[in-house]
């Protein structure tokens, strides 16, 4: 094994096989998020199911009784908490990667491993919430007599592209809160707003027609109504071109963010 | 024919004055109350080589061992090896797999068990799952607090909590293992296993980089030192050589200190010094008392002006601090405008043999700004009652002894 430590410049290779070696941190750190994240609280991981619940009560009491949102052939709590898993999903997968390189200084400024680590594995340990959550999604549709389409095969995309997104926009976020700690602020502005520009309280076959492809930049987009599709079949149909441009352009911000990320790990000690 | 493990050549390193890494936190952690208040402290932005065309090759079966002052490169030389942060110039080739252990513990989250702990720290420096199951008994066994391993480490003595982190550190199997100063902690007994354990590295055929500021751990562990100074290899060798020649230089210590630029308007210190009866001023016996002296000017009416020095032993423990406010005198009422002179009087007979640091507080606006390691002196065995009859203790007080016949 030969290394060579220098001043690097331009462009860093992702250095995928280095990732690869790594991976039981990945797994240690995911663990240890998840062990962590539940210790002294009262209820633990009831909290994963708390949330999307509590949220989808209200959604239920300002979009469907106050504001009668239509939500298909379907009964509006059910629509909601299908917008509500794949949104918090994001939410948390994204909230936690961004936050986990500052969430380590000590970490980063006292012992080598490939930083990339640290927003992957805050993405890994946020699915077990999702997990959790979506036994509730499966009890509400017995209660509420909702058949599962057979389009639910093609869930386990959706998850995976809305992992995409949240570690795209993750390691973006994550190298930018090293250097400017604006970040922390902003973080709750984003995820509220982003809360309402994404079709998880209303269908996106509200969104006027002309609107739908420029609609569809928001990677959500494609992932929420691919959720529904998945869940509930033909009534919350896809719109492809639209969801075509949600894949494209989550890559290309994922592209984008693991490029930044890995061009300006090399001053992280430095700054942290 | 040795292999070569680690070869540096022309390492430099830039940073920008100002950067939050500059000073070192572990010294606010162990600071007093006397010292909270601080903030850090604000320079001008400007560059700064903290290291500069540093070049060595460390061998197999080699223990290479690097000494200088606080601010000297050690710790930013020991970043660069360890790939936590990259050279601004110059290059490293390292010949193998390379662990760091510049802080005990680090990754341990209190709120996990001693196992779990074992598990993720061990992970963190570099250890496969497998490995560390592997190891996991012996890990146990070594850190003597088999009985709580299982007990969240936020309820671990400080001394456990080393113990355990350096079980597990002491356990991995690098080609090359880079040590910052982390011997300074832990009783003893556990400081021995520890050199045993980097002894057993040496003979396995791999190599460690050490920094330390303890020169007879150094002189134990080392055949070569690199003794280093404001960035630059003063001189590299032959342990003896080396530390004998770094000991006659500065180990003394130094007795003045004047600082680049005043923090604030109001304040501004002319020199902090030592003063006491021996000619060089810091080669001080152990009956001898001395001060620590404060000259400065009060440029504009202070209100609450304070002064604070933190003596600390050679390896980083603090022993002391004391502030100007502690007793009641004029020191406590607002300043005066004009020159002064202040002096901290440290009675003899107090201090045990050693070399010390001196940290000292330089008021300003809002916050005190500190100012780490700007004195050193020595303390010598002359008159010690611990060189007299060989007792134990940090302190060694002359205290008094009432004799009152019982009737």
């Amino acid at each position: 094994m030969h290394k060579i430590l220098r001043a690097r410049s331009g462009f860093a290779p992702l250095n995928l096989r280095e990732l690869w070696q790594y991976r039981d941190l990945i797994y240690f750190f995911t663990w240890r998020d998840i062990l962590v994240r539940y210790k002294q609280t009262v209820i633990g991981v009831l909290w994963a199911v708390l949330r999307p619940f509590l949220t989808m009560v209200i959604f239920t009491f300002v979009f469907d009784r106050l504001a009668k949102v239509p939500s298909g052939n379907i009964p509006y709590p059910v629509f909601a908490l299908g917008g509500l898993l794949p949104w918090q999903l994001f939410a948390n997968a994204f909230s936690e990667s961004a936050g986990s390189v500052v969430g380590n200084a000590q970490l980063v400024s006292k012992v080598y491993f490939p930083r990339l680590i640290m927003p992957v594995s805050a993405i890994v340990s946020s699915i077990a919430d999702f997990l959790v959550a979506f036994v509730m999604l499966a009890i509400l549709l017995i209660v509420y007599r909702v058949p599962v389409s057979s389009n639910i095969f093609w869930l386990p995309l959706f998850i995976l592209l809305c992992l995409i997104t949240a570690l795209g926009t993750g390691t973006w976020f994550a190298a930018l809160y090293v250097r400017y700690r604006d970040i922390r602020h902003m973080l709750p502005f984003i995820l509220q707003m982003g809360l309402y520009i994404s079709p998880v309280g209303f269908p996106t076959t509200m969104v006027p027609e002309r609107w739908r492809f420029l609609y569809s930049l928001n990677p959500l987009v494609g992932v929420i109504d691919g959720f529904r599709w998945s869940l509930f079949g033909g009534a919350n149909p896809i719109y492809v071109p639209g969801l075509v441009l949600s894949i494209a352009f989550s890559l290309v911000i994922l592209a984008g963010g693991a490029y930044y990320f890995r061009n300006t790990e090399r001053q992280f000690a430095d700054i942290i | 024919m040795p292999n070569v493990l680690v070869s540096a050549r022309s390492l430099g390193k830039k940073y920008a004055l100002g950067q939050t890494t500059f000073r070192t936190l572990s010294l606010r952690d162990r600071i007093t109350d006397a010292f909270r208040s601080a903030g850090r402290s604000k320079r001008p932005a400007n560059e700064f080589w903290a290291l500069r065309e540093v070049s060595f090759d460390l061998h197999d079966s080699e223990v290479i061992g690097i000494i200088g002052r606080n601010g000297a490169g050690k710790s930013t030389l020991l970043k660069i090896i360890s790939q936590i942060t990259e050279p601004t110039e110059g290059e490293a080739h390292l010949f193998g797999r390379v662990s760091s252990l510049l802080e005990v513990g680090v990754g341990f989250h209190p709120e996990l068990s001693g196992r779990e702990n074992v598990f993720l720290n061990g992970a963190i420096l570099g250890m496969s799952r497998a490995e560390i199951r592997r190891k996991f008994d012996e890990i146990v066994a070594f850190s003597e607090v088999a009985d709580f391993i299982d007990t969240p480490v936020k309820r671990y003595s400080s001394g456990m909590y080393v113990r355990l982190a350096f079980a597990v550190a002491a356990h991995l199997e690098p080609d090359v293992l880079v040590v910052d100063e982390v011997l300074a902690v832990g009783d003893i007994a556990f400081q021995r296993k520890c050199l045993g354990k980097m002894e057993d590295i040496r003979k396995a055929g791999r190599a460690v980089l050490v920094v330390s500021h303890n020169m007879s751990l150094v002189s134990q562990l080392c055949e070569r030192v690199l003794w280093l100074d404001r960035g630059h290899i003063v001189r590299g060798g032959p342990t003896r050589e080396v530390v004998a020649a770094y000991m006659a230089e500065g180990v003394g210590g130094s007795a003045e200190w004047v600082p680049n630029a005043p923090a604030c308007e109001a304040f501004e210190f002319h020199m902090v010094s030592i003063e006491s009866p021996s000619p060089d001023r810091v080669t001080i016996a152990a009956d001898s008392g001395f001060a620590i002296q404060f000259d400065f000017t009060v440029k504009k009416p202070m209100p609450a002006g304070r002064l604070a020095m933190l003596v600390m032993a050679a390896d980083g423990t603090t022993i002391f601090a004391s502030a100007s406010t502690d007793h009641a005198t004029a020191l406590r009422e607002p300043w005066t405008m004009g020159r002064q002179r202040v002096q901290c009087i440290v009675p003899g007979h107090l201090l045990v043999p050693g070399q010390y640091y001196v940290t000292v507080s330089e008021p300003s606006d809002e916050y005190e700004v500190i100012h780490e390691r700007v004195l050193a002196f020595t303390i010598t065995e002359e008159n010690s009652l611990m060189a007299r009859d060989g007792r134990r203790g940090i302190v060694e007080p002359l205290l008094e002894w009432r004799w009152e016949q019982a009737s």
